[in-house]
């Protein structure tokens, strides 16, 4: 498990390559193929119109929660001139979708979206060629309205003209789109698409699965990080009726035909591990990295350091997948991955296969947040389903998740600068140990920067996150720029403002301090018995992946207790394609953002997660929401980008300058009041049932 | 203890064979393929299993079957009349009280039972009340917002 860290990274002055993203989204593997891939040209490989006018579009773009499956429809839609239930999309699925790299890094809006859009616009045409040919008309006077073709008093459906044919136009560089100013579906509320199975609990979820004369997996993991099988006694196991054992190399696992028997068998085994020696822990991790860093900053610079611990995904259906095996050697599985066709990749790998003989299909899934991009679970299941003759389905527990899926990367960040009298900065030192390349330039103006990614390693595995590192550059940036602001003393909205050149990013501040009253606020100290409470205003921004935000908040600190009340984020993006999914999106990352800013961490000793379970590790909950504004600002002259991840990031260094100005305390760490701040604080303001 | 045989689940008895000290959530969607009922952490700290056994919320996943034959036993599948959706479920949709959806039926269940229990609930009510279910994605303000429509709606029945 002791991996070299893959990211890539250049000395110097960095920029984000686009190799680096590759990279940095890999879940920490190397070696994925296919990136920068054109997509097929040929409609017919992203739409089909069956004789009855039925509509299905293709795209390897997987649904998460994030809403792709809505704003895709949504695109095709507009273009097709049809309203979104007439369109049925096949999302994620290897043998019937375009190849597409991943469901990441917020490319679905930037590209799929106006990928989607271009070939519903190319079959629009094709669909006006084909009435004008039928009526022989001049196309000029053919058009496309309410799911039918149109001349005059004539019209016909799409399947009429097409009769259920392959349509054989291709996608032309120049096709025309609808301007946002024009649009009619994109641009609006289209409720989430298949809403209704998940509120009747219809819906099948990778968990849900279920093949006839399944068998159910259970995979025996090393105690800790590292250690080596020594010996395996495994024939009470084996003694047991239909269980199946299955030991290659270091894998053991068992297959039964209930999940109760295969816990039961996975509990007769008796495996001997050899232990690794640990290298570091949660606790000392920060000096390994630095310990271990390739580079290391310019002698001479005064530095402040950051921390920002590793956190886990936690995606609430945990990983799973079924795997089946056709008697002539093809695979099956279904499985919750942001990455379809990457899984397919790692199972015609290690099974040496060829391409075509590997299936791999997801269904809408329990949400990844950057954390289901690698094929775990679809591997297991895929080699105990070979070795037991039957499918088998492998969901990961709780405890498999939170101690064998990847983590978001664990940071030392160490920051410098210096700032004029006028309040423009006059140089920037940032200097950050391995959380990778995402946001490391400023969006500030500053002449004199030096801003260096330096390589080290990981002791645990890493991967990619919503935001990436983004996040933990933007909290040491915005903590650090606040620092600054009040080394001058000078108002930390000012001297944002002072220092942002970008109109977009200004915009963004300037809503954000508007909607909030940053200009007005006062501070209300209230006093009542022993708990006095402390309020604290905090300002951030930032920018990433095509999106700008301003964020304020306001905190009470009560005994050390640090209470979000209230959060205004502003943020564009563009044009807006569906605005009470962006509100939806944006709430949803300030309020996971808020569990790392405040109390999610993983701590880890002698190669083992201590933090394994939700009982030890504390997500934000219903009692920990603060009242969230949402203020979106629409760019119809703007191209589109996604939303799902650069939102989470302005939250963190918002609640860490609200502490500040509450009680003078600068807080350099993240979770930054895992137990209240002052080490005064109870544990868990959350009650939990 | 006995084997349980049979469970009255949404209205109907099921016929099975499981030992008494199985958890119900496995019951459920093993051996009689209610799936809606979902799995988040196994030790009741999420409630993404929640299930109402005679009116009352419990954790499927720390419930044993021995313990609820004989009651009766609801789950989302059982909510609403077949094609129809109930109140609290429509006030999701309405909402947009989702991303993912896991959370969703569990939460759903939890907000009927509080409902019933409490027809008007204020928000403090609700937070407390529904405190113990997890939503990842963080679509809780939503939540608060569809049990208050559905309690507007007298979305309790
Ligand atoms: S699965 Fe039962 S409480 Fe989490
Ligand atoms: S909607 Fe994803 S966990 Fe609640």
């Amino acid at each position: 498990m002791i991996t070299r860290r893959d990211f890539l990274s250049a000395g110097g002055i960095v920029v984000v390559l686009v190799n680096d993203l590759e990279a940095q989204e890999s879940g920490g593997r190397r070696g994925r193929r296919g990136f920068g891939r054109p997509m097929p040209k040929a409609v017919s490989a992203w739409l089909h119109i069956g004789e009855d006018g039925a509509i299905t579009a293709y795209t390897g773009k997987v649904e998460v929660g994030q809403n792709s499956r809505t704003s895709l429809t949504q695109a095709v839609a507009e273009e097709l001139r049809v309203k979104p239930p007439a369109i049925g999309m096949i999302m994620g699925d290897t043998y019937l979708t375009p190849f597409d790299m991943g469901t990441f890094g917020s490319m679905t809006t930037p590209q799929m979206w106006p990928q989607m859009r271009k070939a519903a616009a190319a079959a629009r045409e094709m669909l006006v060629d084909l009435a004008a040919q039928k009526w022989k008309v001049d196309r000029a006077s053919v058009r496309v309205a309410d799911g039918r073709v149109r001349n005059g008093s004539r019209s016909a459906g799409f399947g009429e003209l097409t009769h259920g044919q392959k349509l054989t136009c291709t996608i032309t560089a120049s096709e025309a789109l609808t301007a946002a100013t024009e649009w009619k579906v994109a641009g609006t509320s289209v409720p989430k698409v298949n809403a209704r199975a998940m509120v009747t609990g219809a819906h099948k979820y990778a968990y849900d699965m279920k093949r006839p004369g399944m068998l159910y997996g259970k995979v025996a993991y090393p105690p800790s990080f590292g250690a080596k099988l020594v010996s395996l006694e495994a024939s009470a196991a084996e003694k047991m009726p239909g269980v199946k054992v299955v030991h290659e190399e270091d894998f053991v696992g068992v297959a039964a035909a209930d999940p109760e028997t295969a816990e039961r068998a996975l509990a007769a085994l008796k495996a001997q591990w050899n232990p690794l020696a640990a290298e570091t822990n949660s606790r000392d991790v920060y000096e390994y990295f630095k310990k271990h860093a390739e580079s290391g900053p310019p002698a001479g610079v005064q530095l402040t350091p950051y921390t920002v611990a590793y956190i886990a995904h936690t995606p609430l259906e945990p990983r799973a997948a079924v795997a089946e095996w056709s008697s002539d050697g093809k695979l099956t599985v279904w499985t919750g991955t942001q990455r379809p066709f990457g899984v397919r990749d790692e199972l015609v790998q290690h099974f040496g296969l060829a391409e075509d003989h590997v299936h791999v299909f997801m269904p809408d899934t329990g949400s990844g947040y950057g954390g289901k991009h690698t094929g775990e679970t679809a591997i297991e299941a895929a080699r105990l389903a070979k070795a037991a003759g039957h499918p088998v389905k492998r969901n990961w527990t709780r405890q498999e998740e939170m101690t064998w899926a990847y983590f978001r990367p664990g940071a030392l960040i160490e920051v410098g600068g210096t700032v004029n009298p006028d309040g423009s900065i006059a140089s920037w030192d940032f200097h950050s140990y391995n959380p990778g390349g995402a946001g490391l330039a400023s969006p500030y103006e500053i002449a004199n920067r030096r801003e260096q990614e330096h390589r080290t390693r990981t002791p645990l595995r890493q991967g990619s996150y919503r935001a990436l590192a983004a996040t933990a550059h933007n909290f040491v940036r915005e903590s650090y720029m606040d620092e600054l602001a009040h080394s001058i003393g000078m108002d930390p909205l000012e001297f944002r403002l002072k220092n942002a050149k970008n109109e977009r990013l200004r915009a963004a501040i300037q809503a954000a301090a508007d909607k909030f009253g940053w200009k007005t606020r006062r501070k209300m100290a209230s006093q009542s018995g022993v708990n006095s409470s402390v309020t604290g205003f905090g300002i951030s921004a930032g920018f990433e992946k095509g999106g700008y935000f301003g964020c304020c908040v306001e905190i009470a600190v009560t005994n050390g207790t640090v209470k979000v009340v209230r959060v205004v984020e502003a943020f564009e993006c563009g044009a807006i394609v569906n605005p009470e999914h962006l509100h939806n999106q944006v709430e949803g990352a300030i309020i996971m953002g808020l569990g790392g800013a405040l109390f999610e961490h993983i701590d880890f000793a002698e190669n083992k997660i201590i933090t394994n379970r939700l009982s030890r590790y504390r997500v934000p909950r219903f009692a920990d929401v603060p009242k969230i504004e949402s203020v979106l600002l629409d760019r119809k002259d703007i191209v589109s980008a996604g939303a799902g991840e650069t939102p989470i990031m302005g939250i963190a260094p918002a609640v860490g300058n609200a502490i500040f100005d509450a009680t003078g305390q600068r807080i350099r760490k993240l979770p930054m009041a895992p137990n209240g701040i002052g080490g005064a604080a109870n544990a868990s303001a959350a009650a939990v049932l | 203890m006995a084997r349980v045989t049979e469970l009255r689940v949404n209205g109907v008895r099921r016929r099975m064979d499981a030992d008494p000290d199985r958890m119900l959530l496995s019951v459920l969607r093993d051996d009689l393929d209610l799936t809606g009922t979902k799995y988040g952490c196994g030790e009741g700290q999420c409630a993404a299993c929640t299930v109402l056994v005679d009116g009352q919320p419990m954790r499927s996943c720390i419930t044993k079957v021995g313990a609820v034959a004989g009651k009766h036993i609801l789950t989302i599948e059982g909510l609403a009349p077949k094609d129809g959706l109930h109140p609290v479920q429509e006030a999701f949709l309405e909402a947009d009280a989702m991303q993912c959806g896991w959370c969703t039926p569990g939460m759903i269940l939890g907000a009927v039972a509080l409902l019933r229990h409490n027809p008007d609930p204020s928000e403090e009510e609700i937070v407390a009340g529904m405190n113990g279910h997890i939503c990842r994605c963080g679509t809780y303000p939503r939540v608060v917002r569809a049990i208050q429509e559905a309690s507007r709606k007298g979305g309790a029945a």
